[in-house]
């Protein structure tokens, strides 16, 4: 059945393996996936360990829904202490390892300590396996895939790589799994790398029982069928992610050239249409029905005719409107090298964005570049600085280190540049106009990142009984809401609201597009309930799966405060503040935060996150969260 | 109207596998496309996906090398069908089938193979883009024509003019 999944501890210095249950009560606790990462990942590293030494631990792990009926069950998800932010470090990605990994026996890895040489871990069918990696270290993540597939002789084994990003300790290296589902942010790639761990491969055989099929099967289709008949999915289903730029774009809230505008106009060759005339059909990962990116080839330049999936809506920032490019055809180059290579999208992107803004200011010269012309809009510097920084050669090896060290590096008046949140860059979005946006990014527990409570439906204007449909339910809710996206008002709730929600969903092994993110009618914790019961077997109300979401979400904050953050991280840079929006709608422009009601804002979400002003959860809120034990401090 | 029969259009598959997953669940009661009548192949680079189950051949080989004659034409559906009462297990239909469709399940004991859903495919219903596809065998044909036609007519419309 779907709960005899095991927990697999590895340690790669003593080559020793051992496969242990789930207990139940972590079960009814954490519910799975990204929940009970939290629990192993705060359990297993001592506070203050270095990132990429042998104490840390990697936990990968498939949701309690992955590879059973559930719309699209095919998330992984990985943890680690961050070597880019020093904090909770956590990654999602799509493809079909998940599925894979269950159907091998595994529901989590967690892995310690550091092999002697390159290695990869091979699981299947309830069997784990150290193997050698010597003749892989070195590839890209296309061919590091395709040699295991072969050398194990199976085509349907799916592994999970790091590049030679990951290898080179690049801070923000990912883990690739596919084409192009990617584990990106927080540099969960260099910490594979400092273990000498190339890849985990899985292959299995083994069923998951599903606790009631027919009524399973059933309630799939009407989930399935609730998620693809939104207007998001449908134009995912058509376009892709890349939908969202024209829209975004043409409001006003897009980063553009770092961060001086927030629209990049002329920007036609960057639209979703386009990207038609390069696309040989759509891609899914397991059991989706959104299907929302392309299976392409290159058309221009040194790529030319070279396949890769994607692009996404971030890399369409990330080499386009970030860095002032208006080729779609460097956009395709960029998502290619950066997935072979293993690095973050949104990182690297706005690294060399940051970068771009230093040069024409004077901070960097031809000196730090070594001759390369980092002007706005070169696609050649683009494709070069992606290269340096996966390779760290040249102005690429400071890159590589991550906002917050580079800028160490290159001084003080480079600092004033940098948009990050602790330490890790935005993407390619510009909050300036939208309060609750620009909260769910100061306070993420990963760092800035839309993707750990952005409120997205609050740019729609929704009628307010909608809001009051979603965000009053479960626990209850009796503050205000707001449907304008320049309030402040209302917003905290919103944003508090879709981080546990993310959190749940991740828990399932669930995609975020199948929940209420881009669209206000997709499934969430009603539907997420019923999910559990028919494949599963196991009774979760809505408020059972609010309070596991809530207490997860609270170890990744108590994971944060253990290694020294306080509430001045939970902020933005100072150019939210100080620099109106130039571009965009009416009302977009002229648009800047404003310190005083944002710290109110944030006085706001720790009281509803019952987290005391300085942002630390009252003892009251850890006891009935059943996880005093791990904040002995704050015992009652 | 002719009876209906399963086609696949590789062009419209997005390489989901939500027809392994269903198509095991319904016959299995558990995930496990290892189980499944259907499967997925894929080619990476280029990319290329193919849904393979069983073709309900005319003159079908697992049929025609059956010792038992456990292997019978479901007449109502036009599927090739297997009787398990007189099935005793040898297998040969697994070597025999040139598509790879009759599969073991060495925990039942048992071969098994697309029934069609007794006429209700799973994997047609719950693939969005229909890429398996269950449709009058009459429909196929003036189907694809109609999508050549509308390519004709758009490159006639480019160029000869």
């Amino acid at each position: 059945m779907a709960l005899n999944r095991k927990i697999a501890f590895i340690d790669l210095t003593t080559e020793t393996i051992s496969l242990e249950p789930i207990p139940m009560e972590w079960r009814r606790k954490f519910v799975g996936g990204r929940g009970l990462d939290a629990y192993l990942l705060y359990t297993n590293t001592p506070g203050g360990c270095d990132p990429l030494g042998p104490d840390n631990v990697i936990v990968i792990s498939a949701g309690l829904l992955g590879g059973t009926l559930a719309s699209s069950a095919s998330r992984t998800h990985i943890a680690a202490k961050s070597p880019l932010t020093n904090l909770f470090g956590s990654a999602s990605m799509g493809g079909f390892f998940a599925p894979e990994m269950r159907w091998a026996g595994i529901d989590h890895f967690v892995i310690r300590g550091k092999a002697s040489r390159p290695v990869y871990i091979f699981a299947h069918d309830g069997e784990i396996e150290i193997k050698e990696a010597d003749h892989i270290w070195g590839t890209g993540v296309y061919n590091a895939q395709a040699i295991i597939c072969k050398e194990l002789g199976d085509e349907e084994t799916q592994s999970l790589c790091i590049g030679p990003a990951g290898e080179n300790l690049v801070r923000y290296a990912s883990v690739i799994t596919g084409r192009k589902d990617a584990g990106a942010r927080t540099g969960m790639g260099a910490v594979l790398g400092s273990k000498n761990l190339k890849a985990v491969a899985c292959r299995g055989t083994m069923e998951i029982e599903i606790y009631k099929p027919e009524e399973a099967l059933e309630y799939n289709k009407q989930a399935i069928d609730q998620v693809i008949s939104s207007k998001a999915s449908q134009s995912m289903q058509r376009w892709g992610t890349n939908f969202m730029f024209g829209i975004t774009n043409t409001t006003g809230l897009v980063r553009t050239r770092n961060f001086q505008y927030n629209q990049l106009p002329k920007s036609e060759d960057l639209e979703a249409e386009n990207l038609e005339q390069y696309s040989i059909g759509m891609d899914a990962c397991f059991g989706c029905q959104v299907h929302c990116r392309h299976r392409y080839l290159i058309k221009d330049g040194e790529y030319a005719g070279t396949y890769a999936v994607g692009p996404d809506y971030t890399s369409q920032g990330a080499f386009g409107a970030e860095v002032g490019c208006r080729s779609m055809n460097t956009v395709l180059v960029g998502n290619y090298l950066v997935n072979d290579y293993g690095i973050d999208t949104l990182e690297t992107g706005s690294m060399i964005a940051w970068a771009m803004e230093l040069y024409e200011k004077g901070i960097i010269t031809d000196k730090e570049t070594h001759g390369l012309k980092l002007e706005w809009g070169s696609d050649t510097a683009v494709t070069e600085m992606i290269k340096q920084i996966a390779f760290r050669k040249g102005l690429g090896d400071t890159l590589a280190e991550g906002p917050l060290r580079a800028a160490r590096r290159l001084g003080p008046e480079s600092m004033k540049y940098l948009v990050q949140v602790k330490g890790m860059s935005n993407l390619n979005t510009d909050e300036r106009a939208a309060p609750a946006l620009a909260l769910s990014v100061a306070v993420s527990s990963r760092g800035s990142d839309h993707l750990r409570g952005i409120p997205a439906i609050d740019l729609y204007n929704l009628p307010m009984d909608v809001l009051d449909r979603i965000y009053r339910h479960p626990g209850g809710y009796d503050g205000p809401l707001a449907n304008s996206f320049s309030e402040y008002e209302g917003k905290p709730r919103m944003v508090m609201w879709q981080e546990l929600c993310y959190m749940a969903v991740e828990s399932l092994g669930v995609c975020k597009y199948h929940t209420v993110f881009l669209s206000p009618n997709h499934p969430a914790f009603t539907e997420f309930s019923r999910l559990i019961e028919l494949n599963t077997g196991l009774e979760f109300s809505e408020m059972d799966l609010w309070d596991c979401a809530n207490r997860s979400y609270t170890i990744e904050r108590l994971f944060n405060l253990r290694e020294g953050m306080t509430r001045a991280d939970d902020w933005l840079s100072d150019r939210y503040f100080d620099e109106p929006t130039q571009l965009g709608l009416p009302g977009v422009r002229g648009k800047r935060i404003d310190r005083q009601k944002f710290n109110g804002m944030l006085d706001e979400y720790y009281r509803l996150h019952e987290w005391d002003e300085a942002g630390i959860p009252t003892p009251q809120l850890l006891k009935k969260l059943d996880i005093s034990d791990l904040w002995p401090s704050r015992q009652i | 109207m002719g009876k209906k029969i399963m086609i696949v259009d590789p062009e419209k598959c997005t390489g989901c596998r939500n027809c392994e997953l269903v198509c095991s669940v319904k016959h299995n009661g558990v995930s496990n496309p290892s189980v499944a009548r259907i499967h997925v192949v894929k080619w990476d680079n280029p990319s290329m996906y193919i849904p393979m189950r069983c073709q309900h051949c005319e003159d079908a080989p697992c049929m025609a090398v059956c010792p038992k004659e456990a292997i019978y034409r479901n007449e109502e559906l036009g599927s090739v069908s297997i009787n398990h009462d007189l099935c005793i297990g040898c297998k040969m239909c697994v070597s025999a089938c040139p598509f790879g469709a009759m599969g073991w399940n060495p925990k039942r004991g048992r071969i098994f193979k697309c029934d069609l859903c007794h006429g209700e495919p799973q994997c047609v219903r719950f693939c969005d883009t229909k890429a398996v596809d269950y449709v009058e065998s009459s429909k196929v044909d003036s189907d694809r024509m109609r999508e050549a036609a509308v390519n004709y007519a758009e490159l006639t419309r480019r160029y000869v003019r």
